[in-house]
């Protein structure tokens, strides 16, 4: 079965002022899976999935080069950040829920996109909460402060919230790096059932993460893409020596 | 070794204790002193008679009237300008060196003595822009004079906000002014109100700047010249009866009405950032 090309990257190029952080990177994200991105810290796989929703634009002296497809619509240049960002939904490493109620933090995506009745709203916030495998714990204090719930709670909030703008592509950075291992598994089984709707990007330090949950994993190192392949096939029979020598743990 | 070390502590601990006790000491004995000779001359006719020396009458009312006016007034105007310019230079100006121009000139601004301030206002604001003495030259001469306290006090609660709540904003599709006037300002908030507690403070306590802009008419204005018409604060009053006619009971009891004042409007403005951070944070408990 050929799946379908979600997000082409060709010749991508960027700098940090004189750092060169993302070295002529190639790579087609397709939908409906799982990716992940691995690779010791600071090998520019964050800074990679930034690009895929523009949020390196808030950085000073970013110059980025090549280009980046969405459904063959190219995003890098002169575009509507927020129409991408609409379709290209983020979730980070730390859980930043904001300081309001559960129900006005999935709400705010949809407001700030024009949405004002209540009923609709209402709707958006239950499906979005019941996606996010989180409404039988919130649904009785939906107008609580998101800050009294527990760190995997925020982090599914920070989720729902996400799902809430109806994204087609959901990045996630590190999401459970900063969680216990009951809420890490839950995201996990979570991104299983996402990803029959949205396309997941996922970057994680944790490679047994990745074996569980990816269908395509890119190893960075450096700046460069070193080895794109099927989870499998990375995990089983890399192909660059390099490769092998991280996912076996002997650097990184 | 250990027994020296136990002496050290027991030293140190005392002079903490010691220092403290002086500081609050001054401050105790200071409010006492002032409310303890203030007292007596506070009476009813007193906080709500009109001042009129021929007459005989030396009521304050009309101070407590123009010091509320010169505040509220100041704050409307200064707080807009002085929060917008934090915002601009937090949220929108390229970090180099014009900010760090504007950043020194606020800087500045703050450590010029205030009858620079009143003499300026006095040739631009009364003279130049012939408002004459006025609530309004004063208020706008006196949001000079605040200005840098709230644009330093709001930057810095702004800088503090988690930047966690600009990346998820801005990450869900929202501009950057939504992501500023719905989830950073409201985080923020506290330190803004802190900011506007200061520049009250400091309009209080004013004379210099205000004796210039001002004047010192102590009479309640006519409801349709609330803006335009002379008034004197309570803090000019204080230095006028007591360098003028000696009159020290008088002093004393609008020293104490006062301070009294302070503490209210303190009270308020906590009350205010207390209430705005329970209903940001409801069901948390009583820790936040």
């Amino acid at each position: 079965m050929k799946k379908k090309v979600k997000i082409d990257v060709k010749n991508l190029n960027l700098h940090y002022g004189t750092f060169y952080a993302l070295k002529n990177i190639n790579m087609q994200i397709y939908e409906g899976e799982i990716t992940a991105l691995i690779g010791p810290s600071g090998c520019g796989k964050s800074t990679f999935l930034k690009t895929l929703n523009r949020m390196n634009d808030l950085i000073e002296n970013v110059h980025i080069e090549g280009s980046i497809k969405l459904d063959g619509n190219e995003i890098l240049g002169n575009i509507d950040v927020v129409e991408l960002r609409k379709k290209v939904g983020m979730v980070f490493q730390k859980p930043n829920p904001f300081p309001m109620s559960i129900y006005d933090n999935v709400a705010y995506g949809p407001r700030i996109h024009g949405i004002r009745k209540k009923a609709v709203l209402d709707e958006i916030v239950e499906d979005s909460l019941k996606a996010a495998a989180l409404w039988d714990e919130v649904k009785d204090r939906l107008n609580k402060s998101a800050l009294g719930i527990s760190g995997g709670q925020q982090q599914r909030l920070c989720i729902a919230r996400t799902l809430a703008t109806e994204p087609e592509v959901i990045l996630m950075d590190e999401p459970t790096s900063a969680l216990d291992p009951i809420s890490t598994s839950k995201i996990e089984d979570l991104c299983e059932e996402l990803k029959k709707k949205y396309t997941i990007v996922i970057v994680t330090h944790n490679m047994q993460q990745a074996g569980r949950i990816s269908d395509k994993t890119a190893f960075f190192l450096l700046g460069e893409l070193v080895e794109y392949n099927s989870t499998e096939q990375i995990f089983n029979k890399p192909k660059d020596e390099r490769t092998e020598r991280y996912i076996t743990g002997r650097f990184g | 070794m250990s027994k020296r070390r136990k002496l050290t502590d027991l030293i140190l601990k005392v002079l903490i204790w010691l220092f403290s006790l002086i500081t609050v000491g001054f401050l105790a004995g200071m409010v006492i002193y002032i409310v303890s000779r203030g007292i007596s001359g506070i009476s009813w006719e007193f906080i709500t008679g009109n001042y009129n020396l021929y007459k005989g009458e030396t009521g304050i009312l009309p101070m407590i009237v123009g010091t509320l006016l010169l505040i509220f007034t100041t704050i409307i105007i200064a707080v807009p300008v002085g929060v917008f310019a934090a915002i601009y230079l937090t949220e929108y100006a390229k970090q180099g060196l014009f900010v760090k121009i504007i950043r020194f000139g606020t800087e500045s601004l703050a450590g010029i003595p205030s009858i620079i301030y009143g003499l300026f206002g006095y040739i631009f604001f009364k003279n130049t822009l012939n408002l004459g003495f006025s609530v309004m030259s004063g208020a706008l001469t006196l949001s000079i004079m605040v200005l840098p306290i709230i644009v330093r006090t709001t930057e810095e609660a702004l800088l503090s906000v988690d930047p966690g709540y600009r990346e998820g904003s801005l990450a869900l599709g929202a501009t950057r002014l939504q992501t500023i006037f719905k989830v950073v300002l409201p985080s923020a908030m506290p330190g803004i109100l802190t900011a506007v507690i200061l520049s009250m403070g400091r309009v209080i306590g004013e004379t210099a700047a205000v004796i210039y802009t001002v004047g010192s008419v102590a009479r309640i204005p006519a409801f349709d010249k609330l803006l335009t018409s002379s008034v004197r604060t309570l803090s000019v009053h204080l230095y006028m009866v007591a360098l003028e006619e000696a009159d020290f009971v008088s002093a004393f009891a609008t020293g104490t009405i006062l301070m009294i004042i302070i503490a209210a409007l303190n009270f308020a403005a906590n009350r205010l950032t207390r209430r705005f951070i329970n209903g940001r944070t409801k069901g948390l408990g009583p820790t936040i």
